[in-house]
């Protein structure tokens, strides 16, 4: 599945592409991330807050980091 | 989570808040006793500089701390009905006026990390929100907001914290509403203005209590957790300074009789970047000393509202001349509250 974090590079940013990744590993889920910095981008999904959060082309998730069982959540739902 | 209180609070939420009140006003009414009983049972004399010092510390610690983990709590629960997307749907296709009041105030309660800041200003002009009342909105956000209100409050009082509410308010609200009139929209980048317009939807999440009060603990966790070591530095400076250093130390230069002071601490203050728990300490240390409130104020919201990495950042979707005009008119008006509140009280 693929997964983009959005975001201008704040530490939130940087905690949320962090903490997907581990439970990613955690569940032993295999998954393509990586980040949206640019904002011309970031605004082409209709994303105000960030960072927000994109699998598969949809926005699940916006402003803050997420909680690691929305996290997992994601990861078992597809 | 899994402990039983957090069960708790999702089975019965109205229960738990009831309970939670309970307690926190229980615990608040036997900090001062308790901070004294501490104070007597170690071997300094309650007199003394040191043990009026020691009683300061003991006491306002747990009280501000008490009274930030309380507030912030509930904003965490208020900020869950203000998503930055419902506040655009409420500013979008409004008149310049009554909407800057409007944006000024959604400020206060709508959830805003820094970072998100220059995001949120395209969404809203995208989105149809007049310019000024975006800045109204982008001024206010930041500046103010429930940890600034609260420290002011836990350490000066509810006076000060009123008056710095009801300033940073009017900045924002006629700083925006000025920009408006300036019609400068010819000044945002080209590929801002050029992007489709959108319409302001939002999706009601369909919160429940229980997730409210679960928003209220995860911003305990992120905002108390992030600015405790800021309010211990802030107030053991402060215990320091109420016992030894004599009031009118500070007086001489930043009292206000010294009119220069207003600017200088304004333009000392946009420079510096930090946020309203991290220039606590600052203030504290100043106010004490004997400089004016004005001017403390108006380093304060300089400081918060007015920061280099955020104009560097801005950059990226203004032009300079909106920038410029942008700071001007906003440290006007913070040089304005600071000189008010000197001349008034």
């Amino acid at each position: 599945m693929d997964i983009k974090v959005l975001g201008t590079g704040c530490a939130n940013c940087k905690n949320t592409i962090a903490l997907i990744d581990q439970v990613a590993r955690a569940k032993g889920v295999s998954i393509e991330l990586s980040k949206v910095e640019e904002l011309r981008d970031i605004m082409g999904y209709g994303v105000m807050s960030t960072p927000g959060v994109v699998i598969n082309g949809k926005v699940v998730h916006a402003g803050g980091v997420p909680s690691r069982e929305k996290i997992e959540q994601w990861l078992t739902a597809s | 989570m899994t402990s039983p209180i957090s069960r708790w609070h999702a089975r019965q939420p109205i229960a738990f808040l009831i309970f939670a009140a309970v307690v926190w006003f229980a615990l608040y009414q036997t900090l001062d006793p308790a901070a004294e009983a501490v104070v007597a049972a170690l071997p300094v004399d309650r007199s003394s500089h040191l043990g009026g010092a020691l009683q300061f510390f003991l006491y306002d610690t747990p009280k501000v701390l008490m009274l930030l983990t309380g507030v912030v709590f509930v904003m965490g629960m208020i900020n869950s009905y203000f998503t930055p997307e419902r506040t655009r749907a409420m500013l979008a296709g409004r008149t310049e006026g009554v909407a800057n009041v409007m944006a000024a105030s959604l400020g206060i309660v709508t959830p805003f990390c820094s970072c998100s800041a220059v995001p949120l200003f395209i969404g809203f002009v995208q989105a149809g929100v007049p310019l000024g009342v975006t800045f109204s909105f982008l001024i206010s956000a930041p500046m103010v907001n429930e940890v600034a209100l609260t420290l002011l409050f836990g350490m000066f009082g509810w006076k000060v914290a009123l008056l710095y509410m009801g300033l940073g308010l009017s900045v924002a609200i006629v700083a925006g509403w000025v920009i408006g009139r300036l019609k400068m929209e010819a000044y945002l980048e080209d590929w801002v203005r050029d992007m489709p317009r959108m319409a302001a939807q939002f999706e009601d999440t369909g919160m429940t209590l229980a997730d409210r009060i679960q928003c209220g603990f995860a911003s305990v966790r992120e905002i108390v957790g992030k600015v405790w070591p800021y309010i211990l530095v802030g107030i053991a400076v402060g215990a320091g300074i109420h016992s030894y250093v004599p009031e009118d130390y500070m007086a001489s230069f930043m009292g206000r009789e010294a009119w220069w002071s207003v600017p200088l601490a304004v333009i000392i203050g946009v420079p510096m970047y930090t946020n309203a728990a991290g220039v606590i300490p600052i203030v504290q240390a100043l106010l004490a000393k004997g400089a004016a409130l004005g001017t403390v104020l108006a380093f304060m919201m300089s400081v918060i509202a007015l920061s280099l990495p955020e104009m560097i950042i801005l950059r990226k979707v203004l032009k300079l001349r909106l920038i410029v005009t942008f700071v001007t008119i906003v440290a006007t008006g913070i040089l304005l509250v600071g000189y008010v509140f000197n001349a008034v009280l």
